[in-house]
């Protein structure tokens, strides 16, 4: 068949993938892959789309079935340790995270946002069925749309947690298949399940969400990012040294860069020494590059896959990393929760913030969800910076209702500068119906993690300019401002038990009662109706005998 | 010449009856100390993808996580000898439903193909009547009945059942049931439909015992029954014409312990004549065809003119926007009964005690 020209051009994608590896204080490492597929077309409007080369069809179809805006999903194991690590380029809660923004034509969110939950729960293994009325909110002010749009009418956002989810290599599969080079070339041959899971935290999620294509902003792309997080322990491997490779960290080497890739690039943090003399990196390589990314500014080794020379003469990369001692970058913001009180009837719920900047004080906003079996009580919240209380300017509070929608708590709270502010509130436990229990009912129920989102001041000025072209990590969060970035945490999820009955009880009281019934009851008929009679006992052997010998003597009988 | 295909191979092709086939594998057991109904379910899972099964005909449902369990020393693997020789969690596992998922009902659910409307592709088991179909279950279980997740049970009567719809149903062509766990051959006392093959690991009255500990993990790694089951499969490939009459002598007394039991008397075609691979494996049927098809030219869509407004990005927290916020619009719903039935009572109260006359002033 002879090729047609055709005189429109067909739809542009694109595909990026960077690795960025920090080694952290403690001397773990942290890897942060993103893998980016920018494709022009248009999803809404009607099956014009039919042809899919990078975008995979899975995620694209459910784009265009459920008219969904924005996308964001991710699924964690472990808890991300602020105070000792820092802050991720991309925050996550433990467990399952869902939030969407539909498009404003879609009539039932509610119903749409259950089909939705139940075809993501087949695309990614993993049981997303579980989201239902009961643990979805509707956030007034808290997650905003990170592409780019001008409709933000909270009716159409959905947010929802689940953090009992586990994560496993039956998620890291079909994340997998969805990247246009699978787990055969590029970045993403480093993905072994043995390793990513054996680390203290792991972390994959999904971002889809309309972007500009350029300066102008006059036409938009679909942009799909899909991130992996992972922070190895440096105890894991056996040896204590701080010392790290490619190997040591993915027991795999890089071969090549993936075909269909226009950009394959390995960065590496040696911010604090450039010099190279508390810093080791091996191969050398000459390219730097400087980025703006969460408020400072960090220098980096790159290492570019497309280029042959990056692999030398062995044709692989293995990358060594040696540093004698290294800088913590304090976090400014950082949070923690926990459950106070004792026994199974009430408790109280705190939340600390922590504002570490010396003479700034900034905004946060705080949203916490809780599900309706622990009955908060409002009127005992208290919100204390420094001692004193701290009125938030901003509060929106949904009360629950018993098995249809959980709490919902927001509050805009003003932190001062080189503070604690701890939010307070008490609450009552529910005894749950019996089937409402799980099988496992004396591990306890969890309650989700609070999203903290603000505005953060920044050391140095942040770039605002989005023409130029920014390494993914520092290009997620949009900037408006130089002076401030925005981010978000995430605090600890809760494990709270409930007054749990003794299930075994049913069966030990059928026993009990069906015993003291047929005794009580059996005595009781005996004594009725029992009669007696008298009744000579029968005789020995010897007497028989003899009282026949005397009947046949016709004597009568001893 | 291509014509000229012998019939006599083809007609061997189609001896079997089915054209596709599924598997639907239960581990039906929760926390650490069953890692053995886990290992045994993934080892049967792991010889089914390795005999040709694809997992979009694989339902499998593993009512917990151990590969990775915060008690695994070595997380993302599930072992099944010791000295951690063969990991059957392997490096592309799809479990389609997990946790709290694996239940009484979502089991006969997925049999009888009674599911909710927007239960994605990979739970459903979307069997027809010329799908051969293996079920295989373990866990914990007593004479009649199969314990779920510690909470509740499945008799051998619903099972029975369930066996029978999917046969009014025509949902399958052969059914092979595979059962490991204690007084097993109880399970499949009941049935009574038609091509139905079942075996168990012990009879009424015998538990089904585990096989080894591994010390560096801690627990039994998987039961005698299916440790031997795997040995005997892993000898099998896609080509092999071993029948059920060598499936039937897996596990001798000797090695079991506990008496392994089959039934047969619902089949129809004779066990011998029944491949391995004909519930194991997968049957490709492939039509060749020599004829040309013409693809239609590709369709071109004009590109309208694009639109002249700026779209911008929207600011994350906006805090001034924020604390002058309009409360959002609630979605109107009709009255409740509860106030139509009161008003309704204040009305007739009212009505009562004044009387009907000031009734023609409101009408």
């Amino acid at each position: 068949m002879m090729p047609v020209p055709s005189s429109v051009p067909q739809p542009k994608d694109d595909f990026q993938e960077e690795l960025v590896i920090r080694p952290l204080h403690s001397g773990d490492i942290y890897a942060s892959f993103q893998f980016r597929t920018l494709w022009e077309t248009d999803f809404m409007r009607g099956n014009k789309v039919s042809h899919y080369r990078l975008f995979p069809k899975s995620l694209g179809q459910v784009i265009s079935k459920f008219s969904v805006r924005e996308l964001h999903i991710s699924f964690t194991q472990g808890y991300w340790r602020t105070m000792q690590w820092g802050q991720p380029f991309l925050p996550s809660p433990p467990g399952a995270e869902l939030w969407v923004w539909f498009q404003d034509s879609v009539t039932d969110v509610d119903g749409t946002w259950k089909e939705l939950t139940n075809v993501l729960s087949g695309i990614f293994c993993a049981s997303l069925n579980f989201i239902d009325s009961t643990n979805t909110v509707q956030p007034s002010a808290s997650f905003k749309p990170l592409g780019i749009g001008n409709v933000t009418d909270h009716r159409f956002l959905r947010y929802a947690t689940l953090p009992r989810e586990i994560v496993c290599t039956e998620n890291l599969t079909p994340w997998k298949k969805l990247l246009p080079c699978g787990s055969k070339a590029g970045l993403a041959v480093l993905l072994k399940s043995e390793k990513l899971f054996h680390s203290s935290f792991h972390s994959q999620a999904v971002h889809i969400r309309p972007v500009c294509q350029d300066w102008q902003c006059k036409t938009t792309s679909w942009e799909l990012r899909q991130t992996l997080n992972v922070v190895f322990d440096l105890h894991t491997p056996g040896q204590g040294k701080l010392e790290w490779s490619l190997f040591k960290m993915f027991s795999r080497t890089l071969t090549e860069a993936c075909p269909l890739a226009s950009s394959s690039k390995i960065y590496i943090d040696i911010t604090d020494d450039p010099q190279g003399e508390q810093f080791e990196v091996s191969p050398a390589t000459h390219l730097l590059s400087q980025a703006m990314v969460l408020g400072d500014r960090r220098t980096f080794s790159v290492y570019d896959l497309t280029q042959q020379i990056t692999f030398g003469t062995v044709r692989s990369l293995n990358l060594l990393i040696r540093w004698k001692s290294r800088d913590m970058l304090r976090p400014l913001l950082h949070a923690e929760r926990y459950v106070a009180g004792y026994g199974l009837q009430t408790g109280e719920i705190h939340t600390l913030m922590y504002n570490n900047h010396p003479y700034r004080s900034f905004p946060v906003l705080l949203l916490d969800s809780v599900p309706w079996y622990l009955r908060l009580y409002i009127h005992t919240l208290t919100v204390t910076s420094k001692g004193k209380d701290n009125k938030p300017s901003y509060i929106h509070y949904q009360p629950s209702k018993d098995r249809v929608r959980p709490h919902l708590l927001e509050m805009l709270v003003q932190l001062p500068p080189n503070s604690v502010t701890e939010v307070t509130v008490q609450f009552e436990r529910a005894l749950l119906k019996w089937t409402e229990y799980t099988p496992d009912p004396n591990h306890g129920f969890y309650v989700g993690s609070s999203v903290i989102s603000s505005l953060v001041p920044s050391i140095v000025a942040m770039d605002t300019n989005s023409t130029r072209e920014q390494p993914l990590f520092s290009s997620f969060f949009p900037c408006k401002e130089e002076s401030s970035y925005f981010m978000r945490v995430y605090t600890e999820p809760l494990l709270v038990n409930l007054p749990t009955p003794d299930f075994s009880m049913p069966y030990n009281v059928i026993c009990l009662t069906c015993t003291v019934v047929a005794v009580g009851y059996g005595s009781l008929y005996n004594l009725l109706t029992r009669s007696f009679q008298i009744e000579e006992p029968s005789p020995g052997l010897a007497k028989r005998i003899a009282n026949i010998i005397r009947k046949m003597r016709g004597v009568p009988p001893l | 010449s291509h014509a000229a295909i012998k019939i006599q191979p083809m007609r061997q092709f189609f001896s079997s009856g089915h054209t596709n086939n599924w598997a639907v594998l239960v581990c039906t057991s929760r926390f650490w100390f069953n890692y053995r109904h886990v290992a045994n379910t993934l080892s049967v899972y792991r010889s089914v993808k390795r005999l040709g099964i694809p997992d979009s005909h694989i339902v499998l449902m593993l009512a917990d996580d151990m590969a990775c369990n915060h008690r695994n020393p070595k997380p993302a693997t599930v072992f099944s000898h010791k000295n951690m020789e063969l990991n059957v969690y392997g490096d592309d596992v799809e479990v389609d439903y997990r946790g709290y998922e694996v239940t009484v009902e979502n089991f006969l659910r997925v049999l009888t193909g009674r599911l909710p409307p927007s239960t994605p592709r990979s739970k459903r088991l979307l069997s027809d009547d010329r799908s051969n179909i293996l079920i295989y279950l373990t866990g914990h279980g007593g004479n009649g009945f199969l314990k779920f997740q510690d909470s509740e049970e499945i008799s051998n009567v619903e099972l029975a059942d369930a066996f029978e719809q999917m046969w009014q149903k025509r949902r399958y062509n052969e059914l092979l049931f595979i059962i490991d766990t204690c007084q097993g051959a109880s399970m499949y006392e009941r049935f009574y439909s038609p091509n139905l093959m079942a075996l168990a690991s012990s009879q009424v009255g015998e538990d089904s015992l585990s096989h080894q500990p591994d010390l560096a993990i801690g627990v039994h790694l998987m039961d005698r029954y299916t440790f031997y089951l795997l040995e005997f499969l892993e000898d099998i490939h896609p080509s092999s014409k071993a029948n059920m009459n060598d499936l039937f002598k897996v596990c001798p007394k000797s090695q079991c312990v506990s008496t392994p039991g089959h039934r047969t008397d619902l089949f129809l075609r004779d066990p011998g004549s029944a491949l391995i691979t004909d519930f194991f494996g997968s049957v490709r049927k492939v039509e060749i065809t020599m004829e040309t098809i013409n693809l239609t030219e590709p369709i071109h869509f004009v590109n309208e003119e694009r639109q002249k407004e700026t779209y911008s990005y929207v600011d994350q927290l906006p805090v001034s926007e924020i604390i002058h916020q309009k409360p959002k619009q609630k979605d109107w719903h009709p009255p409740d009964g509860f106030i139509l039935g009161l008003w309704t009572l204040i009305l007739l109260v009212f009505f009562k005690t004044y009387g009907m006359k000031h009734l023609k002033h409101i009408f």
